[in-house]
């Protein structure tokens, strides 16, 4: 205690940007970002027997059913369906745990938020973090699949990671701008789980782009964020091309501007999340 | 209980040289305003509607007006009042957690609070486990954890149990635990709201040899608590609160005996 000549000085007046403030404070607090991930996963799993495999076997059993479906059912999937599906799936599903994680953990996380000075992008950023680490896992059991229905791996999938980082950052910037969102008002985390489920039926995730209507096409791709994200998810690993530039730059600002976009509104706001009891 | 006998002898020596200490916590002028809807709105829903029919009417409730409180370096604190009385919100303030809507709040140092009962920690964890997710809370890397660990574990008394998960533990077991983490980490200004209950009397006498340790180091501790003996025992000063106010600021047993006398005049 010797040291609290240079302790550090906290001054309510005196207060900077709250985006950097905030950022510097997460540089700082990275490790408990790190644990918070870690108690996700492993509070999810220590209590079944199959431990980390249901993060695999969930968007499997999925494929399954749709594929059964479609093919059945539906009159014919197009060739490699069960591996467009899966890979679907796989980017959807990060998509909608993060932002879902990161609403639930700030709504439940802020007994602990009222008590003990934290970052409070910390909940949005563990989430990320644990949908992350989900999402690398599933990959392996999408590469089984494109083996057993022979969809040729190419090399173009050492690219992969530029996908999951817009991925990532697109699925933060929502989750910042949702949970602040229902801070306010505790419906929000309800009226999100109905926005997802439409957001989902209308993004090409269980569906093939050319199965559209010419004149609902425009409307359905061109306008949602999500559309580019998972074609350019799928385009390295189950098409096995390069992505076209365009989609990756398109990706890369909708990303950009939406994780922006949260950062400043959750930081604008967070200070009042104490108060709000 | 004549445990801490000794500790109130050496609390009073220091008392005249304490105020000449350097001050650690500074507040001037706080306020803290709540906005209280006249009705509450909960849902999103609730609130188009009702804005919609114009019912939307906000309250003013001032948790704190007008605080003007030094608390310096190595003292012991208290802090009482009724319930309501803002003593929480006074500590949220120190704890960095809320932003006053007025005044100013300057805090040099280190500050942990004590977590009540496992706030912070998981059920599903083992001891061991929460041991570094409660100091990652607290801002320390892995490193700076497993230096402490065992002194941690060794202090709780729980090296039995550190591989079982918490949600086996009994309420004291946690409690120790809670204790001896917030405590390991030596902040400068330690936070105690009506913690210190918890625990046998082996762990309670435990525990104030360490704050004794932690106010010979020069660190400040704040106490709350609605238990007058424990506030006359270890605190030197104290501050009343009532209503967002504070009424009395002084010497312990000063302080106790005006809010005892208000109190009874109430009643």
């Amino acid at each position: 205690m010797e040291s609290i000549s240079q302790a550090p000085i906290y001054d309510s007046s005196k207060q900077g940007s709250p985006a950097v403030e905030e950022l510097r404070a997460i540089l700082k607090y990275r490790y408990l970002i790190v644990q918070l991930v870690r108690r996700d996963i492993l509070t999810r799993y220590r209590r079944s027997s199959l431990g980390v495999a249901w993060t695999m076997l969930n968007p499997l059993g999925t494929m399954l059913i749709l594929t059964i479906v479609f093919s059945q059912a539906l009159g014919g999937a197009r060739e490699g369906y069960a591996a467009y599906v899966l890979s679907g799936l796989i980017a959807w599903n990060f998509f909608a745990q993060s932002t879902n994680a990161a609403t639930l953990h700030l709504v439940w996380g802020g007994s602990l938020l009222k008590k003990i000075y934290i970052p409070r992008t910390s909940f949005a950023l563990s989430a990320t973090g644990t949908g992350l680490i989900n999402l690398l896992l599933s990959i392996i059991p999408l590469l089984i699949v494109m083996l057993i229905i022979r969809v040729p791996i190419n090399w173009t999938i050492i690219l992969i990671p530029i996908p999951i980082l817009f991925l990532t950052m697109f699925a933060l910037g929502v989750g910042l701008l949702i949970s602040t969102m229902a801070m306010y008002y505790a419906d929000i985390a309800e009226m999100y789980q109905i926005l997802l489920t439409a957001w989902m039926y209308l993004s090409p995730v269980i569906w093939p782009p050319e199965i559209l209507p010419d004149h609902l096409e425009f409307w359905i791709t061109r306008l949602n964020p999500m559309y580019y994200l998972i074609e350019l998810f799928r385009t390295p690993i189950i098409y096995g091309q390069v992505p076209d530039i365009r989609l990756v730059l398109i990706s890369a600002g909708i990303s950009t501007i939406t994780l922006l976009a949260g950062w400043m509104y959750f930081t604008s706001k967070s200070d009042e999340f104490a108060y709000r009891v | 209980m004549n445990l801490h006998t000794g500790f109130n002898n050496s609390v009073s020596e220091g008392l005249t040289t304490l105020e000449n200490n350097e001050t650690v916590v500074r507040l001037e002028d706080v306020g803290v305003r709540y906005r209280i809807a006249s009705e509450r709105v909960a849902t999103f829903k609730e609130y188009m509607i009702r804005r919609f029919q114009g019912k939307i009417a906000l309250g003013d409730f001032w948790a704190l007006h007008h605080v003007d409180l030094r608390i310096h370096k190595g003292e012991m604190l208290g802090l009482i009042g009724p319930n309501g009385a803002g003593k929480s919100t006074l500590l949220k303030l120190i704890a960095r957690v809320m932003r006053p809507t007025r005044g100013r709040v300057w805090v040099k140092g280190v500050v942990a609070p004590l977590l009540e009962f496992g706030a912070g920690f998981h059920p599903d964890l083992t001891g061991r486990e929460n041991i570094f997710l409660n100091g990652a809370l607290l801002g320390f890397t892995n490193d700076e954890m497993q230096e402490k660990y065992d002194r941690i574990v060794d202090f709780a008394e729980l090296w039995d149990f550190i591989d079982v998960p918490i949600r086996n533990y009994s309420s004291g077991m946690t409690a120790r635990l809670g204790f001896a983490v917030a405590t390991d980490i030596e902040p400068d200004i330690l936070i105690l709201d009506e913690v210190l209950s918890v625990g046998d009397e082996s762990f309670q006498r435990k525990s104030l040899t360490r704050m004794e340790q932690f106010r010979d180091q020069g660190a400040t501790i704040i106490l709350v608590s609605h238990n007058m003996e424990t506030i006359l025992e270890m605190c030197h000063r104290s501050a009343w609160l009532n209503q967002g106010k504070v009424m009395m600021v002084g010497e312990t047993r000063q302080v106790v005996a005006a809010y005892q006398k208000a109190q009874i005049i109430e009643n």
